[in-house]
């Protein structure tokens, strides 16, 4: 990423991307979570990913429409769903990966929703009104999923010896999709003067704090290697999970183009 | 789910739910959820009890906790009141003064 690059952004296409890809983050994680819908171990676990599910995608179609809005060329939220490819989503990484075991599932959401109080909490002092508003009303729905997943972890880290080793397991397998996180692409380096984009390089810290906190009082082991693996946020190169969740989430509007329900 | 993992010892307890729809009303009893322990009731309540804005507080109660009288009792514990018409206050005049009570 050069600062070349950065400079070919205008403004108006840097603020329609970053509403774009603040929503993809919740779009594929909130679809992720959807894929547990009549799968999650119990009628009360079902619910509660659902309510996750919806807040996220919720988000995401207030950002799509934004974008929409912003970029003036008459997008709508779907349009952003389901006619981009692959490459134009830019959400982290962490948001597509599978949902494997309940662990997985849970640690991937905690990971995310530290980060999303963090950076809702930052959003909502954009300078930009409308991204502000959606950063205040997204900020209480994420403050959940962090509580939710924060006592799920405690009890699978401190439970039985099985959750420990396999929650310890999906710690260790997702460590590396969480260094991208707190980095900022060309959007977001455009964007970082005017007091639009919150500086995500400064959340490391704070959410280092919180997750350390959490991961102690489940008597979980933080993994030492920080090496980080990136490619989703900056020039959306996915993982080989992504096309799967597109073939899934799009294939309606692919099938019958223009369909309405 | 298969008879072995029905064992009670794999089963999460069962708690009885309590909502409050508005500050000043009473707590209502409104359900039951599974749940390890009382902080994961008292989420999984949240979760399933209060998605279209049905309250603004949660009480948790381990069902085990509460004291139940007995459906064939009903007869003997409820029915002798029914005709018991002088323990309504309906035979006092309500002086005017007291307005409506």
């Amino acid at each position: 990423m050069t600062e070349l690059s950065s400079n070919t952004l205008s403004k108006k296409d840097a603020l329609v991307q970053y509403a774009a890809q603040i929503g993809d983050n919740g779009l594929i994680i909130g679809h992720r979570m959807s894929e547990w819908c009549f799968r999650a171990p119990s009628l009360e676990m079902e619910m509660a990913l659902m309510n996750c599910a919806l807040d996220l995608i919720g988000q995401a179609r207030e950002l799509y429409s934004y974008a929409g809005t912003a970029g003036g060329d008459g997008r709508t939220e779907d349009d952003f769903a389901y006619l981009r490819d692959e490459i134009d989503f830019r959400n982290a990484l962490l948001a597509e990966a599978p949902n494997g075991d309940w662990g997985d599932t849970i640690v991937r959401l905690f990971f995310m929703s530290a980060y999303n109080k963090l950076f809702f909490t930052a959003l909502a002092r954009s300078k930009d009104k409308e991204l502000a508003a959606i950063g205040a009303k997204s900020l209480k729905e994420v403050v959940y999923h962090l509580r939710f997943s924060s006592e799920w972890l405690i009890r699978l880290g401190d439970g039985t010896a099985e959750s420990r080793r396999r929650v310890q397991n999906s710690i260790d397998n997702l460590w590396m999709f969480t260094g991208e996180l707190f980095t900022l692409n060309d959007a977001e380096k455009s964007l970082l003067e005017d007091g639009i984009a919150v500086d995500v390089t400064a959340l490391k810290a704070d959410w280092d704090q919180m997750v350390d906190a959490v991961l102690e009082q489940a008597t979980l082991k933080r993994p030492e290697n920080d090496w980080a693996q990136s490619g989703g946020k900056a020039e959306g190169r996915h993982t080989e999970h992504f096309g799967y969740i597109l073939t899934d989430l799009q294939f309606m509007q692919r099938r019958y183009p223009g369909c309405e329900w | 789910m298969t008879e072995k993992n029905k064992s009670p010892e794999k089963e999460w307890p069962l708690w009885e739910v309590f909502i409050r729809s508005k500050a000043g009303l009473d707590h209502k009893h409104c359900g039951s959820v599974h749940a390890s322990d009382a902080e994961m009731a008292l989420e999984s309540a949240r979760d399933v009890y209060t998605r279209r804005s049905e309250g603004v507080s949660i009480w948790v109660v381990p069902s085990n906790a509460i004291t139940a009288s007995k459906p064939e009792d009903k007869e003997s514990l409820f029915e002798p009141a029914d005709d018991k018409i002088y323990r309504h206050p309906t035979f006092y005049n309500i002086p005017k003064g007291a307005g409506k009570m």
